[in-house]
């Protein structure tokens, strides 16, 4: 069976895209997710299952099965785009690597047509699932949300041991590596947690950037619409002078920094 | 923090300037208007030609004049101002009509006062029949009028009751040899006719009504100069004593003579901007390629060390000031269609020259400085774009795009040159191509382009495929058969395209009687005299004296008609789960839907008027009934009301959509539009020129969608029509990427008279440096598949919705409205709103 077969499980394309990689980006997003962080603007992606989603009244089915072949055409509409750009397709999620086998037979086949690839993943994988994609990557952009495991299982769900233990091994391995981590009140928007995260960022050889990403609230509507309580209600987004704060703070390690992706 | 090129600050001078223009109201003053019917009654024995020279001069001779405080360029038509003179040779009726209203308008209001209203009474009676708009309307077929003025299926109003204007004149040529040079070329032309020539009398009077109108020019500059002496002399200020002295040496000099400097060739520049808005009152009287033609002045300035780059910018800022200083009323109606105080003043920048390079230069980039200076609506600035762009001029102009203002609008190089050789011009011609108004590219200096003759609502033809040729119960179109009966869809798509070329006939009829009526009542010899070969030819501009002659009517509504013939396909001939009936009912009962707004007052008055007709009693528990059921459809009975709203969903969830990058939908689209482009090519104008479509509604998709009912894509009744080219509001769903690959299908090159692409952004999208970079690139991908126009309104939607509710805070709110920017506040609430609906596209 020819890979352009592999079937996976997405809830959303996103066209024009330009925060999340170089230039202009479609971004796949992969349905399924490891972790629940209490941020998470996309609730839909948590779970692997088909949901129904009430949005604006309506009620919609989020997620679908399609083959790589299927979803190639749409990947393939903006080529014009990514050229003049120097863009091109960005999976994201959910967590790509819930689903390893489609999201390497995804980036190989945009590979083969002389795409830019790259993905959006916290990597909280066993490695020999981020190994699978490496061939057919050029840019890993990882998640790095707390370098306290308690405090980061508290907020996600999930210890970042095995996070940290792949970014090393992905620093290694010369996929080109960017750090990004959002910022969210009450969770790691101190110096101390900025400063932490910076510095071991600064640590993975060939890592020349850390994004930091301002926690908003626009996807607060969709847990109504999902029936689910949002559990960052009241917390407002960071004023732009903290961000800014922060940034000097995490520039301190001499990596490129910047605000938002 | 980023690197644009060129970042100049703005002289105190020009903020000045810009409050006083804006200080008040802009009013309606009458010396033009007077002047012009006093001459006209003394030259009633002369040719035509020869009493518009003649009534141009006195005009001249005589208008009041006015030099504004702080200013370095001077000359301004109204001594109020942003005021607007009138013009009635051309028509008066309807603002005579609108004497007390005008003022208080939604759209465009401007201020007269009684003593104006009352010159302007005296004068209107010598003028009675002997208007333009007058010989317009005899000279038209009757259904040809009918079918404009009371079905409004087209509307060539612009210039059934206006002059003509749209047209970039040889501004390179008056600044190198003055306009004693044209004078002695007239004369020079004058000396070499035969008498025997069969063409003596007509080239005798052209030439001397040529150098009749020039000679008025040059004596205006002098009022200017001998002004700005006496003030110079008043003046306690040594600055400004010698800024007046320098002006009054400027305006000695120039236009007469060539430009000796920059400031020279700015004032010289300027004043033939401002005369051939007060010769006609035509608009989209476009500078052209300013950056071109005003760079060897600047050039030799700098490197002679006269003149120091802040300077230059200065002046530069000044003009853009002064061109929104010119204004013109409008009739009510118009002022929908053209809302914004719109002069549609098109200056262009970069691109490439005569021999294929790159032009862009310092002023390039000064230019695109000066409408962040300036940010107003005038000039409607553009910019040319090809592979040789250098980035730093495009990442300058996507920087202007930021502020919100509407500007730059961006041109294809590579479509708009190969488009317009088709039509006849040489490839050097081609390439030295400027816009005028709104996208209508041109060669300047030779052509008489007659660009936006007519809006064309190709909804209105689709309409009459319902109703077999029946508008409010008269039959106009052809016969096409009963809609119910029809068997396939092709047999409805036929009998949509019979509709439509019954009615580009008719609107060639139109536009041509017009055309003739300003060549016998209203050609003019100041405007010809710049524009080749008019001169050699003996004959005006307006009798075909240019090389280049077209007429260009705009169609509009492809979106609208796309979507509802793939809805048809499907749910009627296909899916076969709604009849053609049941469409038809639907589409009259307005998808069983209420009206809105305004259409809901007029429908509910119609109503009740017709019924006092019929002698039912009117009073206000009547009107208040019938308002109910006009506002909420709840006269028709529930299940069909049900019926027509399940058509409605079913049209809007199931049937594809233009603009969304789905090939089929899309190359139907590309169809629907040849339906209009490849029928109007067909037809030839009086002044030996052929027509050529425009796709583009400038802002007429709003009133005129407030003439047309419900449609079969699910659109409702006097809702505003799809804008441009581009998808019906709210159609696409899949962002700017899609949407211009949707358009990019359309075959643009032939609608050779221009296209229109409106984009919406959060200003997010385009932050920072690195989102300059990806705008940018979003447009020449664009172009890299054949675009030919792209412009951008940056704004949140919350500060619209904010300028909404508290105008007062948003006085100087630009926003881009179809073809050029307009002043957000003085737009009509239904073309705000709209505004307001565009998609947001930039995640």
């Amino acid at each position: 069976m020819s890979y352009y077969n592999t079937k996976g499980r997405i809830f959303n394309i996103q066209r024009f895209s330009i925060h999340d990689g170089p230039g202009i980006r479609t971004i796949v997003f992969f349905k399924g997710c490891f972790m629940r962080c209490a941020w998470c603007c996309n609730p839909e992606s948590q779970s692997y299952d088909i949901q129904q989603m009430t949005e604006k009244g309506t009620v919609k089915t989020v997620g679908q099965d399609v083959t790589v072949a299927e979803l190639l055409p749409e990947l393939l509409a903006d080529t014009a785009y990514y050229r003049r750009s120097g863009g091109g397709i960005t999976l994201s999620g959910g967590e790509i690597l819930g689903q390893p086998d489609f999201a390497r037979d995804l980036l190989r086949a945009c590979k083969e047509n002389g795409l830019h690839t790259a993905v959006e993943s916290t990597g909280n994988a066993p490695y020999e699932n981020i190994e699978k994609i490496l061939p057919y990557l050029d840019l890993y952009l990882m998640d790095i949300k707390h370098m306290d495991s308690e405090k980061h299982k508290e907020y996600t769900a999930a210890p970042n041991g095995l996070i940290l233990e792949n970014a090393k091994k992905l620093a290694n391995s010369g996929v080109e590596l960017v750090i990004r981590t959002p910022v969210v009140p009450g969770f790691n928007d101190t110096a101390e947690e900025i400063k932490a995260i910076a510095k071991f960022a600064a640590s993975l050889p060939g890592v020349k950037e850390h994004h930091l990403l301002p926690y908003h609230r626009l996807g607060q509507d969709k847990y109504d619409g999902l029936n689910r309580n949002y559990a960052l209600k009241g917390i407002e987004p960071p004023t732009k002078e903290r961000m800014e704060y922060l940034l000097s703070v995490a520039e301190e390690s001499g990596l490129k920094c910047q605000i938002g992706g | 923090m980023e690197n644009i090129q060129f970042v100049i600050e703005k002289s105190a001078r020009i903020q000045k300037l810009i409050d006083e223009l804006y200080a008040k109201m802009p009013e309606i003053e009458s010396a033009r208007g007077l002047l012009v019917t006093e001459s006209y009654k003394t030259t009633e024995a002369l040719p035509i030609i020869k009493r518009r020279s003649a009534a141009f001069a006195h005009i001249l001779r005589n208008i009041p004049i006015v030099i504004r405080n702080n200013e370095l360029v001077v000359g301004s038509a109204t001594v109020a101002p942003r005021g607007c003179q009138v013009f009635p040779e051309y028509s008066y009726e309807w603002l005579e009509a609108e004497f007390e209203t005008v003022a208080t308008r939604a759209a465009d209001p401007f201020y007269i006062s009684e003593k104006t209203k009352e010159e302007l009474r005296g004068a209107y009676p010598y003028w009675k029949g002997k208007t333009c708009s007058d010989l317009a309307k005899e000279n038209m077929a009757p259904e040809a009028y009918e079918a404009f003025v009371t079905h409004g299926i087209y509307t060539p109003g612009n210039y059934f009751y206006n002059g003509i204007g749209h047209v970039n004149v040889s501004y390179d040529k008056i600044l190198k040899k003055g306009y004693r040079g044209i004078i002695a070329e007239a004369q020079e032309a004058l000396d070499k006719l035969y008498v025997s020539d069969p063409e003596y009398v007509q080239r005798t009077n052209f030439l001397t009504a040529v150098i009749e109108s020039c000679e008025a020019v040059v004596d205006y500059a002098r009022r200017y100069a001998k002004l700005a002496k006496e003030m110079a002399l008043k003046e306690k200020c040594p600055v400004r004593k010698a800024e007046l002295e320098k002006i009054a040496s400027n305006c000695m000099h120039v236009p007469e003579f060539p430009a000796a400097d920059f400031h020279e060739a700015c004032q010289s520049f300027w004043f033939i901007q401002l005369l051939l808005q007060v010769e006609s009152s035509g608009h989209s009287i476009s500078p052209g390629r300013f950056d071109q033609y005003m760079y060897p002045y600047y050039k030799k300035d700098l490197d002679a060390g006269k003149i120091t780059q802040e300077q230059a910018q200065e002046l530069i800022d000044c003009i853009w000031v002064k061109l929104n200083d010119i204004n013109k009323v409008r009739d009510a109606g118009s002022a929908d269609g053209f809302a914004g105080y719109g002069m549609f003043q098109n200056l262009i920048v970069g691109g490439q020259d005569i021999h294929g390079l790159d032009a862009t230069n310092d002023l390039s980039y000064m230019c695109l400085e000066a409408s962040m200076h300036v940010p107003l609506p005038q000039p409607s600035i553009s910019i040319r774009v090809w592979n040789g762009t250098p980035d730093s001029l495009m990442i300058k102009a996507a920087a202007l795009t930021r502020l919100g203002t509407g500007l730059p609008a961006y041109y294809n190089d590579e479509v708009m040159i190969p488009s317009i050789m088709a039509r006849g011009l040489t490839l050097e011609d081609a390439r030295d191509y400027c816009i005028i108004g709104c996208v209508e590219p041109q060669k300047g200096g030779k052509t008489d382009g007659w660009h936006d003759a007519a809006f064309f609502n190709m909804c209105r033809p689709m309409e009459l495929v319902f109703s077999n040729g029946v508008d409010k119960g008269v039959k106009i179109g052809p016969d096409t058969g009963d809609v119910t009966q029809m068997r396939t869809f092709e047999e409805f798509y036929e009998a949509y395209k019979t509709q439509q070329s019954y009615f580009i006939k008719l609107l060639v009829n139109a536009n041509n009687a017009i055309d003739v009526a300003h060549a016998t009542r209203c050609p003019l010899p100041f405007q010809s005299c710049m524009v080749e070969d008019c001169i050699g030819r003996g004959k005006s501009l307006q009798e075909g004296g240019a090389i280049y002659n077209f007429t260009g009517p705009q169609g509009f509504g492809i979106a609208n008609n796309t979507d509802g013939l793939l809805a048809i396909r499907k749910l009627v001939f296909e899916d076969k789960t709604v009849t053609m009936t049941e469409l038809r009912d639907a589409i009259n009962a307005n998808f069983g839907y209420g009206l809105q707004g305004k259409a809901a007052e007029r429908v509910t008055s119609e109503i009740a008027c017709e019924l006092a007709k019929e002698g039912v009693e009117i009073n206000e528990t009547a009107i208040r009934m019938i308002y109910d059921e006009v506002t909420t459809a709840n006269a028709l009975e529930p299940t069909l009301r049900a019926r027509y709203r399940e058509i409605k969903r079913l049209i809007d969830e199931t049937c594809p959509k233009y603009g969304n990058d789905i090939y089929e939908a899309d190359m139907f689209a590309r169809d629907v539009a040849n339906t209009y482009t490849k029928e109007v090519e067909k037809y030839k104008n009086p002044r030996g020129g052929i027509f050529q479509a425009g796709l583009y509604p400038v802002s007429a998709n709003v009133p005129l969608g407030a003439q047309t009912g419900a449609t079969p894509d699910g659109r409702l009744a006097f809702t505003p029509i799809a804008d441009g080219i581009g998808p019906a509001s709210g159609r696409d769903k899949k962002g700017p990427t899609a949407t211009a690959n949707s358009v990019a299908k359309l075959e643009q090159g032939i609608a050779s008279n221009g296209t229109l692409l409106n984009q919406k952004f959060h200003p997010s999208a385009l932050a920072g440096m690195s989102g300059l970079t990806k705008f940018v690139a979003l447009i020449r991908s664009y172009f890299d598949q054949k675009g030919m126009h792209m412009q951008f309104n940056v704004v949140t939607r919350e500060t619209l919705l904010d300028a909404q509710k508290n105008p007062e805070k948003y006085k100087t709110l630009v926003v881009r409205v179809a073809g050029y920017s307009a002043l957000f506040t003085t737009l009509s609430r239904s073309l705000q709103d709209d505004i307001i609906n565009r998609t947001e596209q930039g995640f």
